[in-house]
This record gives C-alpha cells, sequence and structure tokens, in this order.
C-alpha cells in the first residue's frame, strides 16, 4: 500500500513529492510515463521565476528538479495511470495501463494539461506532417522558411517570437485585433520585422498533399479569403486539462468539477473527495504558470502528509 | 543489457530490412523526445533479441528525417521487414509502444 501516489511528474508533481517525502512520508510513488519535468519542456524559453534570473528553455528550466525533488525517497514509476477510484476502505485504486494495479491511503493529481486544437478543417490530417503544438521540438524542420503561428495569447505570442529566429517570416494569424499577452511581450511582436501580422481572421482551412501541408486559407470578417501558402502551422490556442483518469466508469467524475472539466478544490488542494488532493493546472482557477503549479504541489504534499499522519 | 541501435543514413535501410524495428526520430532540444528517452532505453531491454529498438537524431541525420517526411517530433515509425507499416506522432506510454511492438511480431 502506497502512503501517498502522485499522479504526473510535471513541476507540481515534483513538488509535492518533494514535501511528502521530506515531510516523513515513506512510500511515495510519482507515476510518469517518461522523464519527468512536463510540460514547461516544450516552452522555449522561461524568464518569470524569481530566483532563476537567467533565461533558460523549459527542458533546461527543468533539468535540475527530479534529482532535488528524489532526493528524500520520492520514487518515479514510469507506468500510465488510466483510473483512479476510490475503495470501499477509503483508500484509493489507481488501475495503470496493461491492466496491473496498486493501492494508495491518499491521492494528489497533477496530470496538467496538453495543447488544444483549434479544430480547422485539416488540422488532424496534417498534424505531425505541418502542423504542431511544439516550437521548441519542431521549428528546426522550418529552418528559412515561412511559418504560421496561430493563436493571441502569451504562448502564441512568446512562440512566434522563438520562431522568428529560425524562419524566414512568421505569420501571426489571430481571430481578434487584441491579444491577450504581457505588454512587454506584445511590443516584441509589434516591432519584429520577420512578424506579419493578420488579424480579424478565422482559419477556413489547411490543405497539403500526401507529403504534407502546403498551406492555410483564412478569411477575414468581410468573407475574403487569403491563401497563406507555408509548411509549417503552429496552433496556440491554450489548453485541455488532462482529467480523464478521473473519470469513473459508469461516466461521472470522482470528484467535484467546474464546468469546463477542472477539479475543483480549496485553498488547501483538498478536492471533494477525503484524501484525494489536486495541483497545478488541472485545478480550477489555475494561474498555469511554473511557479504556481510548484506552490500547489507543496500545498498539496503538505495535505497528503497530515491525511496520512491523522 | 539490450542498447538502442543508433541509426544515420548508411545504416538505417539494413538495419531496418529485416524483422521488426521501431525508430524514433528524436532531437536534442525536443522536451518530449527527452521524456521518452528512458522509455525506448527499457523497451530495448526488453525487446532485446526480439525486435530492434533504433534511434534518428534528426539534428545530425537530416536527410533520413526528409526521407521520410519528419516533421515532428517525437515521431515513432514501425518497420517490419524493411516496410513501413505504422507511425506513432507524439509522446507515447510504454505500454503503447510495447503493444505496437508486440503486435508485429
Amino acid at each position: 500500500m502506497l502512503d501517498c501516489a502522485i499522479i504526473g511528474g510535471g513541476p507540481a508533481g515534483l513538488s509535492a513529492g518533494l514535501y511528502a517525502t521530506r515531510g516523513g512520508l515513506k512510500n511515495v510513488v510519482m507515476f510518469e510515463k517518461g522523464m519527468p519535468g512536463g510540460q514547461i519542456t516544450s516552452s522555449s524559453e522561461i524568464e518569470n521565476y524569481p530566483g532563476s534570473p537567467e533565461i533558460l528553455s523549459g527542458l533546461d528550466f527543468m533539468a535540475s528538479w527530479p534529482e532535488q525533488c528524489m532526493r528524500f525517497g520520492l520514487k518515479h514509476a514510469m507506468d500510465e495511470v488510466t483510473r483512479i477510484s476510490k475503495n470501499s476502505d477509503g483508500t484509493f485504486h489507481i488501475a495503470l495501463s496493461g491492466g496491473r494495479s496498486e493501492t494508495a491511503k491518499s491521492v494528489i493529481v497533477c496530470t496538467g494539461a496538453n495543447p488544444k486544437r483549434a479544430n480547422f478543417e485539416g488540422e488532424t490530417e496534417f498534424f505531425g506532417r505541418g502542423v504542431s503544438t511544439c516550437a521548441t521540438c519542431d521549428g528546426f524542420f522550418y529552418k528559412n522558411k515561412e511559418v504560421v503561428a496561430l493563436g493571441g495569447g502569451d504562448t502564441a505570442l512568446e512562440e512566434a517570437l522563438y520562431l522568428s529566429h529560425i524562419c524566414s517570416k512568421v505569420y501571426l494569424v489571430h481571430r481578434r485585433d487584441t491579444f491577450r499577452a504581457s505588454p512587454s511581450t506584445i511590443e516584441k511582436v509589434k516591432n519584429n520585422p520577420k512578424i506579419e501580422l493578420v488579424l480579424n481572421v478565422d482559419v477556413k482551412k489547411a490543405y497539403g498533399d500526401k507529403m504534407g501541408l502546403n498551406g492555410l486559407i483564412v478569411v477575414d470578417k468581410k468573407g475574403n479569403e487569403r491563401d497563406i501558402v507555408v509548411p509549417g502551422v503552429f496552433v496556440f490556442v491554450g489548453m485541455n486539462v488532462n482529467n480523464s483518469i478521473l473519470k469513473q466508469e459508469d461516466g461521472t467524475f470522482l470528484c467535484d468539477m467546474d464546468d469546463n472539466g477542472n477539479v475543483l478544490v480549496d485553498l488547501s488542494m483538498n478536492t471533494s473527495v477525503k484524501g484525494l488532493f489536486a495541483a497545478g493546472d488541472i485545478r480550477v482557477k489555475a494561474s498555469k504558470q511554473v511557479i504556481c503549479a510548484a506552490g500547489d504541489g507543496a500545498t498539496a504534499g503538505i495535505q497528503a502528509l497530515e491525511y496520512v499522519n491523522h | 543489457m539490450g542498447k538502442y541501435l543508433e541509426l544515420n543514413a548508411s545504416n538505417f535501410d539494413s538495419t531496418v530490412a529485416e524483422g521488426v524495428a521501431l525508430v524514433d526520430f528524436w532531437a536534442p532540444w525536443c522536451g518530449p523526445c527527452r521524456m521518452i528517452a528512458p522509455v525506448i532505453d527499457e523497451l530495448a531491454s526488453d525487446f532485446d533479441g526480439k525486435a530492434k529498438i533504433c534511434k534518428v537524431n534528426t539534428d545530425e541525420e537530416q536527410d533520413v528525417a526528409i526521407k521520410y517526411g519528419i516533421r515532428s517530433i517525437p515521431t515513432i515509425l514501425f518497420f517490419k521487414n524493411g516496410e513501413l507499416v505504422d507511425q506513432m506522432i507524439g509522446a507515447s506510454s510504454k505500454q503503447g509502444l510495447a503493444d505496437k511492438i508486440n503486435s508485429l511480431l
């Protein structure tokens, strides 16, 4: 029986594990299907984590976390969790892919989020063959070529700037004429000669052939179409929370959620189910920042420790 | 202990020509690629002598990446006797990859 099962190995899961094990919990396992680090490892740079003034890639920023967070006995299981459910004795059943399972006294869910699709025609057909959600992964394949960055938030603008260093030109395509991003980032985008703003348009479709994507057709509010001939389209239109492991066999969720699928928690990261905690991007009103996820994880780790010991 | 095979332009075709092969196209700067790196290591051990577990560093082997139309990493290609039979894009679980190899053996 595990004292605590932590699901997910991003900043929230790692911090939860650090606090739970350093606080004295003995049998704590973090379930993460591969190397820990989380979504931030796909981010091109991080400059807003106090204490780390050097601008690092997400990958480099997270490099030192696993070693530090596992120093007090946190174990890492390279398993994929498929479902969490509650046993009649108050413990939790952790179902793993391949039909295996574990039992735990407490669970901290830190499964985070993954990039949303924009739902235009051709997006799925050309995903991985021109359509991407990761500029740091795939920007390299478009060296000195023109690409589209789609979206108007912080991520879209930051990644458009990143792509402008690699690509010959970046069309920043957005359905409004205002951005939801920090003023300093907006300024950098507007002053970048390699970024062309294509505003107030909707994406009609992506087209291509058997080799992959060849372009994107957008349409403005008056119905005028524009064909943007590019081999790459990077989609940054927000995130979906990874809440599927909380779904029970009857289709209901294990704990209370909001209408958007975020887990409802109180200030101590308690969910509506005793012994079940949620931390990071999956919880309601998450700021979706590394520092917030780490803080949530620390809080949840401390609370799980309390719960198991009392 | 099996170790994965490093593929390049000169040994790619001959390596995948016989039996079942998994080929992971990756690069050092790619977060999801680094995430599945330990999974690939474990698969290389688990399938030692049964299937070939291979990696292509797309940064160094751009011609191989272009030949297979790789535009997104990680992309994992599955070969059987030299024929490309399936592919998976993005970070997959160990179980998902092992199931795929087993279905080809």
